[in-house]
């Protein structure tokens, strides 16, 4: 695991996601059972008033938790809350960047909490996001 | 338009099963090439993992969403949060699920019209009726086809 700083102020690494493809949305979609058909079916999407089919929101909310638990450790996350921002449409980029915003103790174990944001390369802000993870196994080798 | 006497209705408490292979499908769509994820057996799930729930609904528990009258033409997704006070469940674990309406309100958008937000609540409890884990969602019902949230 890459993270043992764990004081306020911290950045954790950038790390990229994509480009997203139409085929990313409908393999999310599969997993998830979200088939909602504004994010694969082009004729629905127009006929909404978008221009083409965007991504489902919880597709960078997952991406921005792997981002996470990648970091942190899957075993760790106590809270994971995200809010959406900007659409993500096919062909973007992700950037997620966190930053460590307190540490403490609760629970009778040792937690941090971070500030996330996922921006979309050459845009704006795809999602921001406040997660909890406990960190009294970081630095030991869990896989 | 939504139906705002939903508030304080809920789904009948079903079963979810949280299965590998599922969590390993999940993992995949995701990015996540994590051991925890893709090669324990009893893999623990990932932060989101939990809105796989949809598949173990009843057509009772789908009523719910029904009742909310939303306009998926419209609808958008506004926020999303997972509790867990504990490690997360693993494959293997079943979990008794009750969704509720928690609040529903309204609030001017700067593009989209007036916007009417949905919470809903759902629990996960074990065995013992302990909760394992909580998730909160807040959906948009949006004036007109908005370009984003301005949540």
């Amino acid at each position: 695991m890459a993270i043992t700083n764990l004081e306020v102020g911290h950045k954790l690494p950038a790390r990229t996601f994509g480009p997203l493809t139409r085929t990313d949305f409908v393999r999310y979609q599969g997993a998830s059972g979200d088939f909602n058909p504004i994010h694969h079916d082009e004729e629905f999407a127009r006929s909404a008033g978008f221009e083409t089919v965007f991504s489902v929101g919880m597709l960078q909310a997952g991406l921005l938790a792997t981002y996470c638990t990648d970091l942190l450790g899957p075993a760790n996350v106590r809270r994971f809350k995200v809010q959406f921002r900007e659409q993500v449409w096919p062909g973007d980029t992700l950037v997620a960047v966190g930053e460590v915003t307190a540490v403490y103790e609760a629970d009778e174990e040792p937690r941090i909490d971070l500030d996330l944001t996922v921006t979309r390369d050459g845009g704006g802000v795809a999602i921001t996001g406040l997660a909890t993870f406990a960190t009294d196994e970081l630095g030991e080798d869990d896989d | 338009m939504v139906n705002h006497n939903a508030v304080g209705t809920h789904t009948p408490t079903f079963e979810m099963t949280v299965e590998r292979g599922k969590i390993r499908e999940f993992a995949r769509a995701t990015s996540s090439t994590e051991a925890a994820y893709l090669d324990d057996e009893d893999a623990v799930i990932t932060p989101t993992f939990l809105t796989t729930v949809t598949f173990w609904q009843p057509p009772e528990a789908a009523a719910l969403y029904k009742d909310l009258d939303i306009d998926g033409r419209r609808l958008l997704h506004g926020e999303q949060e997972y509790l867990f006070p504990g490690v997360p469940p693993r494959a293997g674990d079943r979990l008794h699920v009750t969704t509720a309406v928690e609040e529903i309100y309204e609030k001017e958008g700067k593009r989209g019209g007036s916007m009417t937000f949905v919470v809903t609540r759902t629990d996960f409890t074990d065995a013992d009726g302990r909760v394992v884990a909580q998730a909160r969602a807040t959906a948009i019902e949006t004036g007109r086809a908005p370009t984003t949230t301005e949540a």
